[in-house]
């Protein structure tokens, strides 16, 4: 979910990324947003419908918002489960549901031949307007809800993240994780569902995306009749703010792995934060370019000590996590995470050289049409686009913002966001063999 | 042919799903060097992938997972570059690079705005014939592929599973062994090891270079003259066959790891592509795998996780495209308060209903319209396509089996389907693992609240 973009590069490159940035967007009568880019050369076209419908609107029902996205497709109309599955899968589409913190979007991917397209589509306007939440159906889902959650519990790197978004957000609707906690789950009902559904599948709080081979006319048609059934409804009022942790804290779980897990982090960034470009641009060196970054070379490339070592932000409607994280044999945990710690806080006192920040844009610039060179990636670009209500110009502007970034800038943005006096750390691991070193 | 079968599965046969746009060239260097080319303009990138012919199941006893160390070794330096300044110059053009290992082979990928394709060329030609083994970046990349070993393996009970699992269900087939390889083997690789390795695999005559994307095909063809043409063949010598033994009843086993949930692997000896009596029976397990596995209306979906609700999860799967022959595989995890035991019967009850009955003529269809749809849907991805070419050349069936795909699947048959299930998914070629839990006690320690 991350951005990138940008190309100060040649001819062929500058044209593409007027052609990338071309979003269509205007209003259905019932008040839904729709983004549209035509692409051509293949049949086919990718359509997200995205709610405002997540976790983050589960309330202390966690995991509601999820259990709810899981049923749409089982009944619909008058269809059941296999009957929908047919439906799709006969024409050769690819339906599915898939639910972040954010954002809830049932998406489609299909051939643009008429008669398949239109089955398709047919079946998922029937699955965003008439989910019928069968109690066969939801008591199933939910079982294998409870069973996902169940397994959760033997991965290190499971038990890690939940803790460590715990820790950061506290009381905030971001704390939970997205698919819920057992007991939650466990106490959920069909009608509870049937209420998340009818309160936030709304047509004001949904965005349509529409990414392939439509003409203008026949993707208006199509969000048109996806949306025209549901009623319109609200907006959804603002999350909360997110709090600050107020000192560092650490917590250890003890597991029986091989490897200890560790997490280091804070509330970092969202996506209209004014500090995003020098966020991105820093961490980008600091340890979001993969094979390159200043973590993966003192972790890894100098020392051996982890097979993973990278950071990122998450930008997301509220302050998304800052997060660094390796993994590690138990009994080196302790090396490892003063090489962690001491690479972050040389980081965030020093900032970049100016070395590392020409060679971090030309990676970024260079890079730019890769990162939507698939219709499905464009996509997720232009939804995010939308969901978040980013300009339409966001990808054409994106190039001059990531080469107005300086390494002051940077050094300032992160001394201000990333406070090492508020670092939260996680680790999960056998600390047995920690203290026989 | 192709057509009119299409139009019964899809209603009506879209007239652009004809090969002539997605055309691939091939041209070989005098080196032995294949190089193979796929057109798309569609974005100003272009995806390159060095393919060699060897991965873990080129490898003996005692150097297990040496191919896979050796492409963490890749990274480390040649002749004209010191270590890392691979991935700094791919960086700083704007790549994504990485590599990957699995059992037929070891590949490299550069994706670049296509006008850089000689940055990745005049690289990937360099480590071709002129890497720097040393002895201290090989002790620090050894820790590396050993967490890597843990993360992957160790420390996820479905993975070690895997790994268990396949080492029972083989009895001499160099399948048996895992991809990263055998802890004691990992640990005690020599710099003399990897450098023999090197030596022998590492050569134009035993890789494929494929490039798909916004470029021209002539042009490609130059620059792969000018950057690898002059790099020299070595004499290679053909692998030893080590042909699996019939297997002479079933084989079960038992893994017990802490976890949470039980479950069950299945997996039934089976020919493939390249091993396959009659090719047909290959694709025709094909198409079985979709009749159980196909998405969310195939059979396992439906009857098993849905219908007797018996499962929380079910899955079917089969390497079409292996080097030799491998398993057909079941997985499943029961459902709350099922049994494994009873899991078992119901997979086998699939099983059954493939041998006794034929699959509907609806079944059949739905599978053949996601196999047309998925080879359109997989041309949004050029990396996709370039996997696809790079495995077909490199277990040596050829990249113009990627072009009979389609056709052939549309040439099976109910019969068919029945057949393969008759004589390949027996209980005697069955070796069956159970996860058996073992619990997990966590406890957690807070320090500075909040």
């Amino acid at each position: 979910m991350r951005i990138y973009l940008l190309g100060l590069f040649l001819l062929a490159f500058s044209q593409f990324a007027c052609a990338a940035a071309k979003i269509e967007n205007w209003q259905t009568p019932q008040g839904t947003r729709v983004y549209y880019v035509r692409t051509e050369g293949l049949p086919m076209v990718d359509i997200q419908v995205v709610f405002d419908a997540c976790s983050a609107r589960d309330g202390q029902q966690f995991g509601l918002a999820a259990l709810t996205a899981d049923l749409l497709d089982t009944g619909a109309g008058k269809w059941n489960a296999d009957e929908i599955a047919q439906r799709f899968e006969n024409v050769g589409a690819q339906f599915s549901v898939s639910s972040s913190i954010d954002m809830a979007t049932v998406s489609l991917r299909t051939l643009t031949d008429k008669p398949l397209f239109d089955k398709a589509l047919e079946t998922m306007q029937v699955i965003l307007t008439k989910p019928v939440f069968n109690e066969a159906d939801f008591k199933r889902e939910k079982n294998r809800t409870l069973a996902g959650l169940k397994q959760q519990e033997e991965s290190p790197a499971e038990l890690a993240s939940i803790a460590f978004y715990n820790t950061l957000y506290g009381k905030h609707p971001y704390a939970h994780p997205e698919s819920g906690v057992i007991k939650t789950v466990a106490a959920l009902k069909s009608t509870d569902l049937r209420h998340f559904y009818q309160k936030y599948y709304v047509a004001a709080n949904a965005i349509v995306v529409i990414v392939g081979d439509l003409s203008k006319q026949e993707a208006e048609q199509t969000a048109e009749k996806l949306v025209a059934g549901l009623p319109v409804g609200k907006k959804q009022e603002a999350l909360p703010d997110v709090v600050m942790p107020l000192k560092s804290t650490q917590q250890h779980i003890e597991f029986p792995s091989t490897q200890t897990h560790v997490l280091v982090g804070l509330p970092g960034t969202y996506r209209k934060d004014p500090d995003y470009f020098d966020l991105y641009v820093g961490n980008h060196i600091l340890g979001g370019s993969g094979l390159v970054s200043k973590l993966f070379k003192e972790v890894r490339e100098k020392r051996g000590l982890a097979y993973s070592a990278s950071s990122y932000f998450i930008p997301m409607l509220k302050p998304g996590p800052f997060m660094v994280s390796l993994q590690t044999r138990n009994d080196q945990t302790a090396q490892a995470m003063q090489v962690l710690n001491q690479t972050l806080t040389d980081f965030i006192a020093q900032g970049p050289t100016e070395a590392e920040l020409v060679a971090a844009k030309k990676n970024i610039t260079g890079g730019f049409a890769m990162r939507f060179d698939t219709n499905k990636e464009l996509s997720s670009y232009v939804a995010m686009i939308g969901f978040y209500a980013m300009p339409l110009d966001y990808l054409d502007t994106f190039q001059q913002k990531i080469e107005q970034v300086t390494a002051a800038s940077i050094t300032d943005a992160f001394k201000r966001r990333v406070d090492p006096q508020l670092l939260q750390t996680i680790t999960v691991g056998k600390s047995a063999e920690k203290s026989a070193k | 042919m192709n057509n009119r079968l299409l139009c019964a599965a899809l209603l009506c046969l879209p007239a652009f799903t004809s090969s002539a746009e997605t055309k691939v060239f091939e041209h070989k260097l005098t080196n032995g060097l294949k190089v193979l080319v796929k057109e798309d303009h569609r974005s100003p990138v272009a995806v390159s992938q060095v393919w060699y012919k060897v991965g873990s199941s080129y490898e003996p006893g005692g150097i297990t997972g040496i191919s896979h160390m050796l492409e963490h070794m890749m990274f480390k330096g040649t002749d004209k570059h010191s270590a890392g300044e691979f991935s700094r110059i791919i960086a700083e053009n704007g790549g994504d690079e990485n590599a990957f290992t699995g059992q037929d082979y070891t590949a490299y990928f550069q994706t670049m705005e296509a006008s850089r394709l000689a940055v990745s060329f005049e690289l990937e030609a360099d480590r071709m014939r002129h890497l720097h083994l040393l002895p201290n970046e090989l002790k620090k990349e050894l820790q590396v592929v050993t967490e890597e070993r843990r993360m992957r393996t160790d420390d996820n009970p479905q993975a070690k599973m895997a790994e268990q699992f396949n080492s029972i269900a083989y009895s001499n087939s160099p399948y048996k062994h895992p991809v990263i390889g055998w802890p004691a083997d990992i640990a005690n690789y020599t710099v003399d090891d990897l450098q023999a390795w090197y030596q022998r695999w590492y050569a134009p005559n035993n890789a494929t270079l494929v490039v798909v994307g916004d470029v021209q095909t002539k042009a490609v063809f130059e620059l792969a003259e000018k950057y690898f043409g002059a790099l020299k063949p070595s004499d290679i010598k053909a692998i030893k066959p080590q042909t699996e033994i019939e297997q002479l009843g079933v084989r079960k086993m038992t893994v017990k790891v802490p976890a949470k949930l039980p479950s069950i692997l299945m997996g039934y000896k089976v020919p493939v592509l390249k091993t396959a009596a009659n090719a047909w029976e290959a694709y025709a397990l094909e198409v079985l795998v979709g009749v159980l596995d196909g998405g969310s209306s195939a059979r396992l979906s439906s009857e098993l996780v849905r219908g007797k609700q018996i499962a929380v999860s079910a899955s079917a799967g089969y390497g079409l495209t292996s080097r030799i022959s491998n398993l057909f595989m079941l997985e499943a995890t029961p459902a709350e308060g099922k049994k494994v035991s009873e899991l078992e019967s119901a997979l086998k009850a699939q099983i059954n209903k493939l041998q006794q009955n034929l699959i509907s003529n609806e079944e059949l269809q739905r599978i053949k319209a996601q196999v047309l749809a998925s080879d359109i849907y997989q041309k949004d991805s050029n990396f996709y396509q370039a996997m696809q070419l790079g495995t077909l050349e490199t277990v040596g069936l050829g990249w113009q089996k990627a072009d009979e795909y389609v056709a052939k699947i549309n040439q099976v048959t109910a019969e068919q389907v029945r057949d393969v299930a008759r004589k390949y998914l027996l209980e005697d070629r069955l070796s069956i693992a159970y996860l058996e839990p073992q619990t997990i006690n966590t406890r957690t320690e807070k320090k500075g609240a909040k």
